[in-house]
């Protein structure tokens, strides 16, 4: 007995060295420390230390993570319609998807970018951009909800966006596909001679958050692709990659890849500033909408913008310079001082590093090679102020801990490589799974970091995760940056593309959270406060159904006198004043969403009967013990029928 | 010679009573405010509260038949202002700790919610059910 017992020791002894040494019997090596565990884990009920905010990419939202645990916290929808709650299905939100080219129920969300005061995110409002249909919207940070989006006309793709210089007195957008501006129908190989970009200066109003686009500036056809405002010594100034400086319009993939250097554009937006103040600036068709949610009537309205006013650089010497910068740029990343601007040039195999005092002063002696557009190319040489080399394959982003280091993610090598702003000498670099886009910092992009975690956000997870058919996460990979070498902790899938990310500290922003919506301010044009005001009323064919909510049941719960034909608006009002108990409303053969309406809020759904019969309506979202028995229903006669509308109380 | 076990486990069971100090200790005539002053009848008083009632109460409660939660037209005649301020303004802490409510939760199988009153306003619902039970 005891030898047995002996042997089956000594095995599994065996077994866990072999462990140990080997790693674990999956084929993939593990690369994290011991105390990785230790790092990432977070005890019930215990609150993370970081809020992370990473944009959906191609599902159109905002998803928020708890860092460093990784855990979902909640997705925000932004430029997708979302069912689970009713955006851009109840009648409050439609207007919020509202453009120019009508209803649009999705788009493709790259950048968040947290809103600044004195260069350090302030935990306000959460922008970010458009890719597909040009616009930007703006999150308040303490509802988590989309409140305004704004569309950029005269552009095609929004990729060099939202970005904000140092106290949010502008975000930017920018044209990635440059099109012929005003739009017109043309042969695409006039591209060359007909299309533009433009760069767009949005106003952000510093009490209310409202955006308007104060001016955009109209630029050579090149892709436009990223952005950062200078910052400090730089504030003033707002720096934008682009490629395509060839004009390509086919097979970008080659043609677009033929220059040398293509440039940064660097904006003097102090100087647009005093362009406009002296009425410089054109007033040219731009028609827009603009999209507003009222937080008191807690409904979105849209109101449309015909024109904008347009700066052409040719006519405003100062206004626009261009820097030479190696091959395909992609990332335009500024350094906590604002000294340095960083150009990722994706097909480049040194990173250049510019700086603000040398370009000022190849400005001044006018080191120009040459003008586009009557925009001055500055010599690279006088702007430059050292290269990276040895990056890696495929540098993209950069980001700094205001240690004098900087992160610069890797897309081909997928891996993070950490350099010194002192001498541009590599210092340590981690391998990361795989192909990563942009990586973030807390404050990696502001004048003040949290140098605590880094986030890698990876492409591609291939053999990462469980095999889930073809389509597989993407995924975020948190590394610890507190010591001299980077240090795996975790990862964990993500919902969408997590394209970039903005991380802050939980302490800015989680005691602001609004937990409800105050009945006694509630002025949405169709609520009622009490279930002695339930109502239905008729007027031609519509029928509105005034109703509450509150645990568990529904006022009025039996509704007749509804016809075929009829266009049924169901205006609910969550009487709760506690915090986390929202109801759900949903109709039975309903062809919408649900409804999922917070304490104190009045959501409307839209429903067309097609057929006479009783139909049931329920509280989708469990409230209480009772929460099964919250439920009604609605009676549809013929559309002929004599049925008095009627309803109990 | 010291018992180093023995001193041990009673540091230790020192420290787990500690820790866990600070249990439902209270007695089951708990009420979160204490000795409310009620003063003479306030009409004013009253008619805001009735507005108030209207709004977030009505939903599950009437004057003279159970609904959701009990009748309140005689509830003043029935509990203390204490008892019924507190269970207006914090009526999950009143489900924990007062040994009535619990037995109501009971009966009622409901958990009344918080409706977010302040103070001020829930001694004017107690003036309108003041009204309302005809003391004023």
């Amino acid at each position: 007995m005891k030898d047995k017992f002996l042997i089956a020791f000594s095995a599994i002894a065996i077994l866990s060295i072999a462990v140990f040494f080997f790693g674990c019997p999956t084929g993939k090596k593990s690369v994290v420390e011991r105390d990785a565990a230790e790092k990432v884990y977070i005890a019930p009920g215990q609150y993370d230390e970081f809020y992370a905010f990473l944009s959906g990419g191609f599902s159109g939202q905002v998803s928020v993570y708890g860092i460093p645990s990784g855990r979902l916290l909640r997705i925000i929808p932004v430029f997708a319609v979302n069912p689970e709650n009713g955006y851009g299905y109840s009648e409050e939100t439609k207007a919020m998807l509202t453009t120019t080219h009508g209803f649009i129920p999705w788009d493709d969300s790259h950048h968040p970018e947290l809103s600044q005061t004195n260069g350090v995110a302030d935990g306000r409002w959460l922008f970010i951009n458009s890719n597909n249909t040009p616009r930007v919207a703006r999150i308040d940070l303490t509802t988590f909800r989309t409140v305004e989006i704004i569309e950029i006309p005269n552009s095609g793709g929004n990729h060099a966006s939202p970005f904000v210089t140092e106290n949010t007195e502008y975000v930017v957008a920018s044209t990635r596909f440059s099109v012929p501006i005003p739009q017109e129908d043309v042969t695409i190989s006039s591209y060359a001679e007909k299309f533009k970009g433009t760069l767009s200066f949005i106003k952000v109003d510093p009490q209310t958050g409202r955006m308007n686009i104060a001016f955009q500036i109209l630029m050579p056809g090149f892709d436009y692709d990223l952005s950062h405002a200078g910052k400090g010594k730089s504030h003033g100034w707002f720096f934008f990659s682009s490629y395509n400086t060839e004009q390509a319009h086919t097979l970008l993939e080659v043609n677009a890849s033929q220059n040398d250097k293509d440039f940064i554009a660097a904006v003097n937006w102090k100087k647009a500033e005093e362009y406009l103040a002296q009425g410089k600036a054109h007033e040219i068709p731009g028609v827009h909408y603009h999209n507003v949610f009222d937080e008191k009537k807690q409904t979105a309205y849209s109101e449309v913008i015909d024109n904008v006013k347009v700066l052409i650089p040719e006519e405003c010497p100062g206004l626009v310079y261009f820097i030479p910068t190696p091959k395909s740029p992609h990332g335009c990343d500024v350094d906590p001082e604002g000294e340095y601007i960083v150009g990722g040039g994706k097909l480049a195999t040194v990173i250049p590093v510019f700086s603000f005092t040398k370009m000022l002063k190849a400005i001044e002696e006018k080191k120009f090679d040459k003008t586009i557009d009557g925009i001055p190319v500055l010599n690279y040489d006088a702007v430059l102020a050292g290269e990276v080399q040895n990056p890696g394959l495929g540098p993209l982003h950069t980001e700094f801990d205001g240690k004098g280091y900087a992160y610069t993610s890797v897309f081909i090598s997928s891996e993070v490589v950490k350099w010194s702003l002192k001498d541009f000498k590599v210092v340590d670099r981690i391998p990361v799974y795989y192909s990563i886009g942009h990586l973030c910092l807390p404050g990696g992009d502001t004048k003040k970091p949290t140098p605590k975690y880094l986030l890698a956000l990876n492409k591609i997870t291939k053999d990462r995760y469980l095999p889930t058919g073809p389509e597989l996460p993407q995924a975020c990979q948190l590394i610890d940056i507190t010591g001299e070498k980077m240090k795996m902790l975790s990862d964990f899938p993500t919902v969408g593309e997590p394209h970039y990310a903005q991380m802050i500290s939980a302490e800015v922003i989680k005691d602001k959270s609004v937990k409800i919506f105050k009945l006694e301010e509630n002025q949405h044009p169709h609520k009622i406060t009490s279930p002695e005001q339930a109502k239905v009323i008729r007027n031609g064919k519509e029928v509105h159904v005034y109703m509450t909510a509150i645990r568990s049941h529904f006022t009025p719960d039996n509704i007749e006198g509804i016809k075929v034909g009829d266009e049924v608006y169901f205006h609910v009002t969550n009487l709760e004043q506690d915090w986390d108990i929202p109801h759900g409303f949903a109709v039975f053969g309903s062809t919408n969403a649900e409804l999922l309406i917070m304490p104190g809020e009045t959501l409307t759904l839209k429903w067309t009967p097609k057929a006479p019969g009783v139909y049931p309506f329920y509280c989708t979202d469990f409230c209480s013990a009772l929460h099964q028995e919250m439920q009604g229903y609605v009676r549809v006669s013929p559309a002929n029928a004599k049925v008095e509308l009627s309803w109990n109380k | 010679m010291f018992n180093w076990k023995f001193a041990f486990v009673s540091v230790a069971f020192s420290l787990i009573s500690l820790g866990c100090s600070g249990g439902n200790s209270e007695n089951g005539d708990f009420t979160v405010v204490k000795d409310v002053k009620i003063g003479a009848f306030d009409p004013q008083l009253a008619a805001k509260g009735e507005q108030i009632f209207k709004m977030k109460c009505v939903a599950c409660h009437q004057y003279d038949k159970r609904l959701v939660g009990p009748p309140l037209g005689d509830v003043v005649k029935r509990r203390s202002a204490d008892y019924i301020i507190s269970m207006i303004i914090a009526p999950e802490v009143m489900q924990e700790k007062n040994d009535t409510v619990k037995a109501l939760v009971q009966k009622y199988l409901t958990k009344m919610t918080n409706q977010n009153v302040s103070i001020e306003d829930a001694k004017a619902i107690y003036e309108h059910l003041r009204q309302v039970a005809g003391m004023k």
